[in-house]
C-alpha cells in the first residue's frame, strides 16, 4: 500500500506538494477547511508578472491531483507525536496515521478595518486588493461606478510596527500597480495615483511594470504614506498625505481607494503549530528549521512546510517550495 | 479692515484637485520619457550649477507635476548636459530642459 502524507490546507502549496507527492509514489490526504481548493490564488483574477489568469492555473493545477485523496470542509482536530510519526484526528471524526505532515496553511489578508483611519467598513468608496480582484472577477461591486480618480494605498496593515506587523508584504507593490494598470484600462479618463513609501519591486518584470505604469498609462506615484482618509459630502473620499519629495501635506479627493492589504501570519497555523510544539519565528509565521538552507523542513521530525505559511510569498516561490517540501518528504521518509 | 495685529498664514498643502498639470502634459507630448523618472536624485547630484544657484532638474520634474512656477530654477540650468550622463531612466534630461524653456518662452 502506498504510503500517506497528510497535507494540512489546500491552496496552490498544497496541490502542487499532492502532485510531486503523488508522483513519487505516494498517497496525499488533502485537508482543507473550506469547501474549495485554492486558497487565495483561487480569489484573485489575473497574476502579475505576465496576467496570468489566476483561474485556469488553479483548475490546472488541481485536475493533475485526480488521484490524491481530498477532505474539503474540514480541519486538523489533533495532532499528536507518536514513536514513530503522527497520529492526525480530523474534525470529521476520521483518525489518520502517518509519518510525515505538511503544513501548508498559508496566510491570511490583514484585516484592513484595524487601520479605523483609513475608513474600510466605514466609508462607502473604501475597498481591499481583494475586493477589487473580485470585482475583476465579478464585475459586481456597487463601489465601482465609473470613477474619475482612483488611489492605490501601499503598505495597508504592512511595515507597521502600530499594527502588530514588522515585515514587508512584498507583493502588493506589485500589485498595486498592476491593478492600477488594470483599473486604468476599464477607466482610461480616471487619474490614479498611488501613495508608497518605497516601491519593493525584487521580482522578475516588477520593476517593468513599474515603467510601463508611469509611461503608458500615466499612473502618478507620490512618496507618502496616507495618514488620513475622510469621506466628502458626495460620498467620495480625500486623502491625506506628504508629498515627500517635496516636503508638502498633500491632499486629494477620490472616487475610489483601494487599500493594499497586506500577508499577515495564519491565525489558525499556529494552533496547529502549537500541538506539536513547532516554533513560531519572530514575525509570526512559522518557524523554519533553517530560514536560509531549510525553509521547508521543520524543527520536529516529520513535520514540513510549504508555501506562505512560513513567510511572504509569490506563486511561483510558493509552488517552489511545494516541490521542495515533496522532495524533502520522501527523502525522510525513504530514510 | 481693522488690523488685529495678526494673519493667517497661507496653507503650503498641495491640493491636487486644484493643480495645474496642462505645462506637464505639454512637455510630455513632446517629451515622453519624462513620465518615466523615478526621482531618484542623481540629476541633481551630478548638477554642476545646484550646488550654487539651487538648481534641481528632480524638483523642476516634480514642480511640473504639482503645478509650480519652475522658470526660476530652470534660469539657472546652463545646459551643460551632465545630468544626462547619469540619469538611470535614460531620460535626455538636456533636451527635456530645452523643451521645457521653449514651452514657457511660448
Ligand atoms: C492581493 C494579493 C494578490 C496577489 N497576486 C499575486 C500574483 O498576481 N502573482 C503571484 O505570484 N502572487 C500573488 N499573490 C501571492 C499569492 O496569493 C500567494 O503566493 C499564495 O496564495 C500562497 O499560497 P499558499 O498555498 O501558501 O497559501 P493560501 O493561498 O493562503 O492557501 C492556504 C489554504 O489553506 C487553508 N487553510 C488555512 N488554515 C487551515 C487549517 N487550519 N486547516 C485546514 N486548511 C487551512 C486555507 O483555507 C487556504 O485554502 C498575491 C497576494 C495577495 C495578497
Ligand atoms: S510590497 Fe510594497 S506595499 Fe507591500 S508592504 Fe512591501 S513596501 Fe508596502
Ligand atoms: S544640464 Fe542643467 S540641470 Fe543638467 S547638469 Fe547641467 S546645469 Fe545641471
Ligand atoms: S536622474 Fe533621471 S530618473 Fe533620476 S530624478 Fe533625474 S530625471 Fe528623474
Amino acid at each position: 500500500m502506498k504510503e500517506t502524507v497528510v497535507i494540512i490546507g489546500g491552496g496552490i502549496a498544497a496541490i502542487e506538494a499532492a502532485r510531486q507527492l503523488l508522483s513519487l509514489g505516494y498517497s496525499p490526504l488533502i485537508v482543507e477547511r473550506s469547501n474549495s481548493l485554492g486558497g487565495h490564488v483561487a480569489q484573485w483574477h489575473r497574476l502579475f508578472p505576465d496576467m496570468t489568469p489566476a483561474q485556469d492555473l488553479v483548475r490546472q493545477m488541481i485536475s493533475s491531483i485526480s488521484q490524491a485523496e481530498i477532505c474539503l470542509g474540514t480541519e486538523v482536530a489533533s495532532l499528536n507525536r507518536l514513536k514513530d510519526g503522527y497520529s492526525v484526528v480530523l474534525s470529521n471524526g476520521r483518525n489518520v496515521v502517518c509519518r510525515a505532515v505538511l503544513i501548508a496553511t498559508g496566510f491570511d489578508l490583514f484585516d484592513a478595518r484595524k487601520k479605523e483611519e483609513y475608513g474600510y467598513g466605514i466609508y462607502n468608496q473604501v475597498m481591499t486588493n481583494r475586493d477589487l480582484e473580485q470585482w475583476f472577477n465579478t464585475g459586481n461591486d456597487p463601489r465601482v461606478r465609473n470613477p474619475k480618480s482612483i488611489g492605490f494605498v501601499h503598505c495597508v496593515g504592512s511595515r507597521d510596527l502600530k499594527a502588530g506587523n514588522s515585515q514587508c508584504s512584498k507583493v502588493c507593490c506589485v500589485t498595486a500597480i498592476k491593478q492600477a494598470i488594470e483599473m486604468k484600462e476599464r477607466f482610461p479618463a480616471a487619474q490614479i495615483y498611488c501613495f508608497y513609501m518605497d516601491l519593493r519591486l525584487f521580482g522578475k518584470k516588477y520593476e517593468d511594470f513599474y515603467i510601463n505604469a508611469q509611461k503608458d498609462f500615466d499612473i502618478h506615484f507620490i512618496r507618502g504614506r496616507v495618514s488620513q482618509v475622510d469621506e466628502t459630502i458626495d460620498g467620495g473620499v480625500v486623502v491625506k498625505a506628504e508629498d515627500t519629495l517635496s516636503g508638502k501635506p498633500l491632499k486629494v479627493s477620490l472616487d475610489l481607494l483601494v487599500l493594499m492589504s497586506g500577508m499577515v501570519c495564519n491565525a489558525g497555523s499556529a494552533s496547529i503549530a502549537g500541538m506539536i510544539r513547532a516554533d513560531v519565528d519572530t514575525d509570526g509565521f512559522l518557524r523554519s528549521k533553517d530560514n536560509v538552507y531549510n525553509i521547508v523542513e521543520s524543527n520536529r521530525p516529520g513535520i514540513f512546510f510549504a508555501g506562505a505559511c512560513t513567510g511572504t510569498k509569490t506563486v511561483p516561490e510558493t509552488i517552489s517550495e511545494a516541490r521542495s517540501a515533496a522532495l524533502s518528504i520522501h527523502n525522510y521518509l525513504k530514510g | 479692515m481693522i488690523d488685529f495685529g495678526f494673519k493667517k498664514a497661507k496653507s503650503s498643502t498641495v491640493n491636487l484637485d486644484e493643480v495645474d498639470m496642462r505645462l506637464y502634459y505639454a512637455v510630455a507630448e513632446i517629451e515622453p520619457d519624462i513620465k518615466r523618472c523615478m526621482e531618484c536624485g542623481s540629476c541633481t547630484a551630478a548638477c554642476t550649477s545646484g550646488p550654487f544657484n539651487g538648481m534641481s532638474l528632480r524638483q523642476v520634474i516634480h514642480g511640473l507635476q504639482r503645478g509650480t512656477d519652475v522658470r526660476p530654477m530652470i534660469s539657472g540650468c546652463m545646459l551643460c548636459g551632465k545630468c544626462s550622463m547619469v540619469c538611470p531612466r535614460g531620460i535626455n534630461t538636456r533636451h527635456l530642459l530645452l523643451t521645457i524653456s521653449r514651452i514657457y518662452s511660448k
